[in-house]
């Protein structure tokens, strides 16, 4: 079987697996990680995402042999290395921003994807960013809202 | 052979004394959760009820050798926050801080039978069970601590789990007056409770301490559970509910697949176990292509769902007669509606997921079932094993807001790993599968007949209601396990599961005369079970719309119309409330506001509804501007925690009410995926304000379901007055707008 290496959370990674493995597949049942979510498997729900290079992406349909040395974030690699939480998983506690919790990964995923490139997004540039991403338990409005104090937090007043 | 129930809650005990407090549960021992719900008052009457029938005590609240308190609650962590309600009454009765109180949910042979976590009745069940073994606790702590330190009752003060003397600097903490003794008593009265307005938590917001896990990716679902050796397996599904296995053939699934372990073919049931997660993915998929069946019956066609419900369906039943609907007045006008809503899907964002294993004597499992017990009844007898030898742990999944398939991934699971013992077995299922084998909330025909008299008052009103049962929950039944019905010696599914819910919100909430409920019950086409509030959503999407269509016949206003038909305080403050809340809405063109009331089940909480809609009368499109809601749930216990579920309600019940329902063609179900059951996305969410109405001195009543009724007649009459048309049959879309 093939060996990949890979760039997760700051460190390198060397994955032994078929190459049409979705990089969610290597990141979950390989690497152990819990914060990259099973949702559909068809880039349609946002469960699964990741930063790749810095960008919001789905990582279910994605092969491990696509990857090549893109830096991969995964939820887990949001915190500092000190252990400080980004300012979007402390405003996603602050404003309680879940029921089951299930689609969060992606929500913060995506929500850091833009905060990357757009450090002070309106209402409506928040919900284009999300829109791939579902949430049944309909969190919506304390997702948004937590974007938006995360920003705030993130840039100053 | 297992003994878990002592073993394992004395393994927290470490013999250092302890007060274990059994209290009986109002919902410990039933079959069917939500007739038994409906007939639920305050927990007092039901507490004397349940000692009056001396019912089995089988729940528990121990202080543990540190001094703070293990509470175990057979209910199961939805979303919906029961955790952290459960620990505010505890710490709230115990004056514990909030940190000094644990609670272990859902496990068999550990916490209670609480039968299903359904039907909004954690709070007003477990989490009042809870409050009042706390309040015999805290009593029975007081009395020992007095002897101990030779102090009077009334010189002691119970704070942060230290009872102190008043007058000396002597104090014990929990552990420390039982020290040593071991204390099994019983809720035997009405004990006193902590004055209502002394509380610190209750009534509170508190944030649940679980969505710090969440945002960091720890181990919290089901999906993220990992043992050493655990083994993948994925269950390739009939091509339809009917459809025969003529032929599989696996012959080069090993060289096509790599990891392979083993596959599992029991008549209709194929399963494969393999290494990894992918390959049991891929493996799927192969036998998928290397396996056929005949073709399953056609369905009837989506168009002509209606008239083929009406035309299978038995002969009515009346459930309600009040009055006399047949009486007539010549000066009385009479109006008539029909209204009607298509299968729902659960929709859960992760797919079901189960885990067992077998170590040759006994078969555990973990599963994110809303009911653990039932459904080890249920699993016990598919494997023809005995209930105690399954140990079933409960593990929260997604959010899934009914019976959907956790109980199948589980049997699934379960029967997996009785062919592969020794290992861990996990079972995923598909989106595919999720969304083409759930157990649906059934199609719903509402009809509605009024008559009123000349100063706007409904005299009479008659409502016929076609609908498939609302609960086909797991329990003895092996039947309600999907794989039972598709093994070599398959058991049908016979029972018609709780047709109850199928009336439930149909006679209105209003003072009318004269009143009559039919309910004409049908075993219809898809798979059905319960789905989030069951029928009330369509019974009140139904009244409350034919309820503004009578207000405006009369020329009345809408809420004045209602109110007018209240007598009701509580329903009146909601309605009130929402009209103020309201009250400043300008509308621009095309926009237009709605509302309704309901109160849930008629017996339950109150709410009253509102939205705001734009419609572009050219294309059809509605735009959702926003939601406001007016809720009373008696005593809130967690505020953010019921507004969050409440806001969680209306954005749902929203999507079933503008994007939502199942779609079959020729003999398949075609919604098979997010594109083809869209759901909301956040470019359709509105804005939300929520408002409570406390009640501390009401009973406590949930609020997961409260929402979802009022909702889409709230927007079905928004949509009528920002464009004049008014939509009958749910989901109000563009079609039907132009249409
Ligand atoms: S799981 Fe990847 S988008 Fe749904
Ligand atoms: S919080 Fe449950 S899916 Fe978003």
């Amino acid at each position: 079987m093939p060996k990949y290496t890979l760039h997760i959370n700051g460190t390198q990674k060397v994955i032994d697996t078929e190459a049409d493995t979705p990089l969610l597949y290597a990141l979950r049942d390989y690497l152990q990680l819990n914060g990259p979510k099973f949702g559909c498997g068809l880039s349609q729900c946002g469960a699964c995402m990741v930063l790749k290079d810095g960008k919001a992406v789905t990582s279910c349909l994605l092969p491990i042999a696509s990857i090549g040395n893109s830096e991969i974030i995964t939820l887990e690699g949001l915190v500092e290395s000190n252990g400080k939480m980004h300012a979007l998983q402390e405003a996603f506690i602050k404003e309680q921003a879940a029921q089951c919790g299930y689609c969060l990964n992606g929500m913060l995923m995506a929500a850091t994807g833009l905060l990357n490139e757009n450090p002070r997004p309106t209402d409506t540039e928040i919900k284009e960013a999300l829109e791939l991403n579902l949430c049944r338990c309909s969190a919506h409005t304390r997702i948004i809202k937590a974007i938006k104090s995360a920003a705030k937090n993130q840039t100053g007043p | 052979m297992i003994e878990f129930p002592k073993n394992s809650r004395r393994k927290f005990l470490r013999n250092i004394g302890f007060i274990s407090i059994g209290f009986p549960l109002l919902s410990y021992n039933f079959g069917d959760e939500d007739s038994l719900l409906d007939q639920n008052g305050s927990f007092e009457s039901n507490l004397n009820r349940n000692l009056r029938f001396a019912n089995p005590v089988n729940a528990w609240l121990n202080v543990l050798e540190d001094g703070r308190v293990l509470v175990y609650s057979g209910k199961v962590e939805l979303g919906q926050g029961i955790r952290t309600a459960v620990r505010q009454v505890a710490a709230e009765e115990l004056e514990l801080e909030l940190e000094q109180v644990e609670v272990h949910l859902a496990e068999t042979g550990v916490t209670p039978d609480e039968g299903y976590t359904a039907g909004s009745s954690s709070i007003p069940n477990s989490a009042m069970s809870v409050r009042y073994a706390a309040a015999t606790a805290r009593q029975k702590l007081l009395e020992l601590a007095s002897t101990k330190l030779n102090t009077p009752e009334e010189d002691l003060i119970l704070i942060n789990g230290q009872v102190k003397s008043k007058n000396s600097n002597l104090s014990l903490n929990f552990s420390e007056i039982l020290d040593g003794t071991q204390l099994e008593m019983e809720v035997s009265k009405l004990v006193p409770l902590k004055a209502k307005s002394d509380y610190r938590y209750v009534g509170k917001s508190i944030p649940r301490m679980d969505i710090e896990k969440m945002v960091h990716g720890e181990e919290v679902y089901i999906q993220d559970l990992r043992f050493p050796g655990m083994l993948h397996a994925r269950v390739l599904r009939p091509a339809g509910y009917q459809s025969k296995l003529i032929n599989l053939d696996e012959s080069g699934l090993s060289s096509e697949v790599s990891g392979i372990v083993k596959t599992v073919v029991n008549g209709r049931f194929v399963g494969v176990i393999t290494e990894r997660e992918y390959q049991a993915v891929k493996a799927e998929s192969y036998l998928n292509r290397h396996s056929k069946w005949t073709p399953n019956p056609a369905f009837p066609e989506q168009k002509a769902l209606f008239s083929h419900i009406k035309s299978i369906a038995e002969k009515p039943k009346n459930i309600k007669n009040q009055g006399d609907v047949s009486i007539e007045y010549a000066e009385n006008q009479t109006f008539k509606a029909t209204f009607t809503k298509p299968y729902l899907k659960h929709g859960a964002i992760g797919p079901a997921c189960g885990i067992a294993m077998y170590d040759r004597k006994v078969l555990h499992i973990w599963s994110h079932s809303q009911g653990i017990y039932p459904m080890r009844r249920a699993i016990a007898a598919m494997l023809k094993m005995d209930e105690d030898k399954l140990h079933v742990i409960a593990v929260p999944g997604a959010g899934c807001f009914g019976h959907s398939t956790a109980d199948d991934a589980a049997a699934d699971a379960a029967i997996l790993a009785m062919a592969h013992p020794g290992k861990h077995i996990r079972v995923q299922w598909s989106r595919h599968d999720e969304n083409t084998w759930d157990p649906y909330g059934t199609a719903m025909i509402m009809e509605l007949e009024a008559s009123m008299n000349a100063n706007g008052k409904i005299y009479s009103w008659k409502a016929d209601v076609w609908s498939d049962s609302h609960s086909i929950r797991p329990d003895k039944d092996p039947a309600t396990l999907l794989d039972t019905r598709y093994f070599e010696q398959a058991i049908p599914l016979t029972g018609r599961g709780y047709l109850g819910g199928a009336h439930r919100n149909a006679d209105p909430y209003y003072s009318i005369p004269n009143m009559q409920v039919n309910a004409h019950y049908f075993d219809g086409p898809l798979r059905v079970s319960s789905l989030r509030s069951l029928a009330s959503y369509t019974t009140i999407f139904s009244i409350e719309s034919f309820m503004d269509e009578l207000a405006e016949k009369a020329g009345k206003d809408p809420l004045a119309f209602r109110l007018a038909h209240l007598e009701d305080e509580r329903a009146i403050a909601v309605i009130n409330k929402i009209k103020l809340m309201c009250e400043r809405e300008n509308l621009k063109d095309g926009e237009g506001m709605g509302y309704s009331f309901s109160r849930y089940k008629n017996t339950s909480a109150y709410s009253a509804c509102a939205a705001k809609v734009w419609v572009d009368k050219s294309a059809g499109t509605i735009k959702l501007k926003k939601m406001w809601a007016a809720v009373d749930v008696g005593e809130i216990i967690n505020l953010d925690g019921i507004i969050n579920q409440i806001e969680g309600g209306m954005l749902q019940a929203a999507s079933w009410t503008l994007k939502e329902q199942v779609t079959f063609a020729g003999n398949e179900i075609t919604s098979t995926d997010w594109n083809r059951y869209p759901v909301f996305r956040f470019s359709d969410i509105p804005e939300l304000e929520v408002a409570m109405i406390d009640r501390p001195t009401e009973p406590a009543e949930g609020g997961g379901e409260v929402s979802m009724p009022p909702t889409g007649a709230a927007i079905a009459n928004a949509v009528y007055n920002a464009c004049g048309k008014r939509v009958y049959n749910l989901p109000i879309t563009a079609e039907k707008i132009l249409g």
